[in-house]
């Protein structure tokens, strides 16, 4: 056990601050990228599907809205493939339906229903109701009540440079996308208005007046980012075996 | 450093030699128990690695010697439940919805697949029991907008109610639901004050009598079309494809007081329902329209 004091010993580690931070992260980081870098090499991380688009200007505010009122804390976006999660709320979450989110609305947890394939499921009357009052729909519910959202204007203004923003993040949101976010926006809750761009532009977008106020609300982007979810992928198109990694 | 070891006087260990500023460090060894335990994990992992899907090669992985793949197993799964269940289901699909209530054995099958799928589906907006919420149909009781038959509520689950993109749905193509009297300008203010006392009266309730008889001719002129001449709502009246609640009634779908049939008849009323056809299979809708028909209402 004779050892002396010189060279690269665990005492001159242990004695040198910096030298031990060094290399402490040298080696926490091989244990990270040793997880995460395969996830870009290997080819079939994300399926390669058809009808996956980036979030219409409306439904990226109600995503916005989703992530600010900390929905993920009870409600999960992830069916898993087990049996009884796909006989209850539908196909098993493929990751390239949430490779638009930034950040994922995974969630770990689940005191309300997953909401992965919620879009469609309700009607938009029943949403505003629900969000409204969860108990005046859902007796048993323990959901707190969003009333407030009916009536507060949602804020827009800056919602093209959201968009300029998540496509230097790599989302495929074109020049004329991003011209036209604002007005984009505001057709979503015009159903008797001109949707034929919008609709171009963001196939399945829900058009709909949805609380009807003569003002874009906070709701009406919600339900429209609530509406869109898990329905962009036709899994009729698919057997099982090409979704397979 | 190092070869400072010393034998601790207190509790008898060896230091490890370490010392700073006078403290000594005891080297006690790890628990064996723990160590054994840390010495098996790395013996699964071993195993895990030859058996299962573990290590990435650039743009694949290695699959292991299983070929395991919860994504395939998943499939397997839901093969084997279809397959257990194949018995009654494959019946199911055969026979219409009138038939499948004749066999016992279908029915008490058709009654519990559809209550798990009433619970998860419909419950949200109808209720646990069918006790409904305002704006959406209770379905324990008598009154039906679209049909209390079994087949009428097979086919309203089926094509949903007022769905643009669906060609069965309940509606008149065209018709978004009731008129907006009041913000269409169809109807004054006075008038619509007038024909919601009408209603009020019909139902014997407290109502402006000189209002209520000047509401009488609005509610004829405007209203019987689609709530039938009696106020008996569409389907008593023998009315297709309007989904008119009655007016006279204990069983309000928004409301009988006087705010909400103001509300009402300036906005008019829209309701909605998913085409299920669209989320659910055929043999599920059959199992519901059941399992609706039974909850107490079914005509």
């Amino acid at each position: 056990m004779a050892q002396e004091n010189k060279g690269f010993s665990h005492q001159t580690i242990e004695q040198n601050t910096l030298l031990l931070i060094v290399l402490t992260l040298i080696t926490v980081s091989i244990g990270g990228l040793v997880q995460i870098v395969p996830l870009f090499t290997i080819e079939t991380t994300i399926e390669k599907v058809e009808g996956i688009r980036p979030h219409s200007p409306l439904e990226l505010a109600g995503f916005n809205i989703y992530v600010r009122e900390g929905c993920y804390n009870c409600h999960s976006q992830m069916i898993r493939p087990f049996r009884d999660e796909a006989e209850r709320y539908g196909h098993y979450s493929l990751a390239a339906e949430s490779m638009h989110d930034r950040p994922f609305q995974w969630s770990s947890k689940r005191t309300g229903p997953d909401l992965a394939r919620v879009g469609g499921k309700y009607s938009n009357d029943w949403h505003i109701a629900h969000l409204v009052d969860p108990r005046a729909v859902v007796p048993e519910s323990i959901m707190p009540g969003y009333a407030w959202m009916k009536d507060r204007p949602l804020k827009y203004d800056d919602i093209g440079e959201h968009l300029k923003t998540l496509k230097a993040l790599g989302d495929p949101y074109t020049p004329e996308m991003i011209a036209n976010a604002k007005k984009d926006l505001e057709a979503q809750v015009k159903p008797d208005g001109d949707t034929a761009g919008l609709l171009q532009r963001y196939p399945k977008a829900v058009v709909a007046s949805y609380t009807g106020n003569s003002y874009v609300s906070e709701m009406d982007a919600l339900v429209a980012y609530m509406q869109k979810l898990g329905t962009l992928v036709d899994f009729t198109k698919y057997t099982p075996k090409q979704l397979q990694q | 450093m190092a070869s400072n070891i010393e034998k601790d006087a207190l509790s008898g260990v060896e230091t490890t030699g370490h010392e700073w500023d006078g403290l000594k460090e005891l080297n006690n060894p790890l628990p064996k128990w723990w160590l054994y335990i840390f010495y098996v994990c790395i013996a699964w992992s071993l195993v895990y690695y030859v058996f299962y899907p573990s290590w990435p090669t650039g743009t694949s992985y290695t699959k292991g010697i299983l070929n395991w793949s919860m994504r395939e197993e998943i499939v397997e799964k839901l093969a084997e439940a279809k397959a257990s269940q194949a018995k009654y289901v494959d019946r199911i699909a055969k026979l219409s919805v009138d038939e499948i209530q004749q066999d016992k054995d279908l029915l008490n099958f058709a009654m519990a697949g559809g209550r798990t799928m009433f619970n998860e589906n419909c419950a949200g907006c109808h209720g646990a029991g069918g006790q409904g919420a305002k704006g959406f149909p209770t379905l324990a009781d008598d009154v039906w907008l679209w049909g209390g038959k079994t087949a009428e509520i097979y086919q309203t689950i089926s094509g949903g109610v007022r769905q643009s993109t669906v060609a069965e749905t309940r509606g008149t193509p065209g018709v978004m639901g009731m008129t907006a009297f009041g913000r269409d300008g169809i109807l004054t203010k006075d008038q619509i004050d007038q024909v919601t006392d009408y209603v009020l009266a019909l139902n014997g309730k407290p109502a402006d009598a000189a209002k209520a008889a000047a509401g009488k001719t609005v509610f004829e002129e405007n209203c019987t079309a689609c709530h039938g001449p009696n106020a008996e709502g569409s389907v008593a009246a023998g009315l297709d494809g309007i989904g008119a609640p009655p007016l006279k009634t204990a069983n309000w779908l928004y409301g009988g007081d006087k705010a909400t049939l103001m509300a009402t008849v300036i906005n008019g009323r829209a309701g909605e329902m998913p085409a299920w056809s669209t989320r659910l299979p055929d043999t599920t809708i059959k199992q519901l329209a059941i399992y609706v028909h039974n909850l107490g209402g079914g005509k």
